[in-house]
């Protein structure tokens, strides 16, 4: 099809898919308008009853990037958008995170002319919805223990993800630094292999292909009994650097904190690459990111200053904990176990608190005793609180760094007015 | 990860933490640091051995932990540690066991592989497991076996396995919600062996049965101060009243 001033790409749409858009953006804007949320994911649903393959419709034509693995999608999703939005086109993206099929639905249908799209994909849906959107390029990024009531065993979303990978006709740039992913990505046609990194190990001390104990030296890693190892990478994070695939080295320069997000940048850069993104262009459009949807938002609250960070399971709570400003600025944690959330609070105790030890820390949510239990345990001092509000009154500090699982860093944002 | 006892004193209590490598799905340090915290609330000094998969168990524990795993490693665990011989010998030794799901599964004689098939556990309880029809997935309340004067459970599941016993293995509790070994009974002891469904860090909100683990290796302790036992009181009182128990 042609590329250049397409008139309206939904003219080219059957009819009941158009409808089905139509129904659906109304429905999308009813809900924002009566605040049920930003609308990303009702006029999908309404229009995937209308038409269930209309996913594969509003793809067509287009160049898709699918974005997955358990933490970091969002972010990744959002820096890819920024970075190949430098090229000048519209890049159709679910921008808040709404990563199912109605979430993917809507972001197509709001950007009916957009050739570009940034999606980002829950993990259990990637191979169902790389059938349906025929990407072109899927981001691996990490896969690790989460909402384990909800979500099947990790080894089993690997063998699923390497299964259609196998199948696709696609480029995947995976990271080679989390054995789960590698295995998964191990059977794709294309591969970009990119050391981005891996914080949390717990979850891949065995070798996805035959179970056995992997050995480890620095990142790299390799199985004692099968030839399964760290593939060659060709991009590279070393420590504030990213390195290229030509060897050019150059400082990641972002608003963004962390270690996962120069991880998240890296990742980005090697996607933008496969679109013919010039590095320092790509590098700068990512650089500027500032928040993405609420996380790492600063937020002032009752004369205090507040961050936001998100945390939803293990591997992310590790993140967030390596942020944070040091002592004696005050910490919240903020923990819920919703649906969304898991509803096993189990979690808690595979994370490390003992680094809050020596520091004010609030905790508060709807599992704030489960909370309470697991710092008492880990000899931290705390106070439960039953809001943010009484955190900032009692720690009387002009700032304070907030960490909440999914649901509760949703109530925290509403409660300050989406100003978050 | 620390895997010698190093020196200690001769009443410390020897925690030995096996393949946390591969079985630890979501939260089973916990029942290791409660262990441990209930221990030192009685001025009872502790030791923790973390043995990964390529160390050898250490026969000379005194509580011995097997926490939750995927199928590939729940196998590769039980073929290790029927090879290795540390850990039944310590149980014939008379050392403690506390297994969770996946391993709770592995202390039996035998449990279902990856499709089905039926692989060798360590036989320390005569007990063997398989799939069931339906994942049993959320809050477990159940009444514990009055001869061990524990109170109520309260845990969370999340397994597809379902257990029998042989007649003279006794269940550690009776279920009154959730799925447990399937037939209204929960987990399974014999001796100092006991295993449960209850997942991840099941000692958290059952301090009582900590308790009576430790007290298989230091005879009766005396009771903690009231003060620390608050929260996780409060925690089990808001945790069994959402698990509203029938009748």
């Amino acid at each position: 099809m042609s590329t250049s001033s397409p008139p309206s790409r939904r003219s080219g749409l059957p009819i009941s898919a158009r409808l089905a858009t139509t129904v659906g953006g109304a429905a999308g804007r009813a809900s924002r308008l009566a605040g049920r949320g930003d609308g990303s994911v009702i006029g999908g649903v309404i229009g995937l009853r209308l038409k269930p393959d209309l996913l594969s419709l509003l793809a067509r034509g287009r160049q898709i990037v699918l974005v997955t693995g358990t933490n970091g999608k969002t972010t990744t999703t959002r820096l890819i958008s920024a970075a190949i939005g430098t090229m000048g086109q519209q890049v159709a993206s679910n921008a808040f995170g709404a990563n199912m099929e109605a979430g993917l639905v809507a972001a197509l249908a709001r950007a009916p002319d957009a050739i570009m799209a940034v999606l980002e994909v829950d993990e259990k849906y990637l191979p169902a919805m790389l059938t349906a959107t025929g990407a072109r390029v899927v981001t691996l990024l990490n896969l690790s223990r989460d909402q384990m009531d909800r979500a099947a065993e990790i080894w089993l979303l690997a063998r699923r993800w390497r299964a259609a990978l196998a199948a696709a006709d696609c480029r995947v740039i995976a990271n080679a630094d989390d054995p789960l992913v590698a295995w998964a990505a191990g059977q794709a046609r294309q591969v970009t292999w990119v050391a981005a990194g891996q914080r949390w190990h717990d979850d891949s001390w065995c070798c996805p292909n035959c179970g056995s104990h992997l050995r480890r030296d620095g990142e790299d890693w390799q199985c004692g009994e099968c030839p399964n190892r760290r593939p060659p990478v060709s991009w590279v994070l070393a420590g504030d650097e990213v390195i290229d695939p030509t060897g050019r080295s150059r400082t990641l320069d972002l608003l963004l904190p962390g270690r996962a997000n120069r991880s998240n940048a890296v990742v980005a850069l090697a996607v933008a690459d496969v679109f013919g993104v010039p590095v320092p262009q790509a590098l700068n459009a990512i650089g500027q990111v500032r928040s993405v949807a609420g996380r790492y938002t600063h937020v002032e609250r009752h004369g205090c200053d507040l961050r936001l960070l998100l945390a939803k399971n293990p591997a992310g709570w590790l993140e967030a904990l390596d942020v944070l400003v040091p002592a004696p600025v005050p910490v919240t944690l903020a923990v819920n176990a919703q649906v969304p959330d898991g509803r096993d609070t189990s979690w808690l105790w595979d994370v490390d608190y003992r680094r809050l030890r020596g520091r004010p820390v609030f905790v508060t949510g709807e599992r704030r005793t489960d909370l309470a239990v697991r710092l008492e345990a880990d000899e931290v001092a705390f106070r439960v609180v039953g809001s943010i509000d009484e955190a900032i009154e009692q720690s009387g500090r002009p700032s304070m760094e907030v960490i909440a699982n999914y649901t509760a860093f949703q109530q925290i944002r509403a409660l300050l007015g989406r100003a978050a | 990860m620390d895997t010698g006892h190093g020196p200690r004193g001769p009443s410390a209590v020897r925690l030995v933490w096996i393949y946390p490598d591969l079985l630890s799905t979501y939260g089973d340090r916990g029942n290791l640091l409660v262990l441990a915290r209930r221990a030192r609330l009685r001025g009872i000094p502790v030791e923790i051995a973390e043995v990964n998969s390529d160390q050898r168990v250490p026969a000379d524990g005194d509580i011995y932990l097997l926490g939750g795993g995927e199928d590939l490693p729940q196998i590769l665990a039980a073929r290790r540690l029927r090879a290795g011989g540390g850990l039944t010998a310590a149980v014939d030794r008379g050392a403690v066991v506390l297994a969770v799901c996946a391993g709770y599964q592995i202390v039996g004689t035998e449990f279902g592989g990856v499709d089905g098939e039926a692989v060798p556990g360590l036989g320390l309880l005569n007990i063997r497991s398989g799939r069931g029809e339906r994942r049993g997935v959320g809050e477990i309340t159940a009444d514990v076996d009055p001869a061990l004067g524990v109170q109520r459970l309260t845990g969370f599941e999340n397994h597809q396995g379902t257990t029998w016993r042989a007649p003279e293995v006794k269940p550690l509790a009776t279920v009154l919600t959730g799925v447990g070994n399937g037939d209204g009974t929960e987990g399974a002891y014999s001796g100092r062996v006991v295993g449960t469904y209850l997942h991840g860090p099941a000692l958290v909100r059952n301090p009582s049965l900590a308790d009576l683990l430790l007290s298989w290796v230091t005879g009766p302790l005396r009771p903690a101060d009231p003060r620390q036992e608050e929260l996780v009181q409060t925690l089990r009182r808001e945790r069994l009243a959402t698990s509203a128990a029938p009748g």
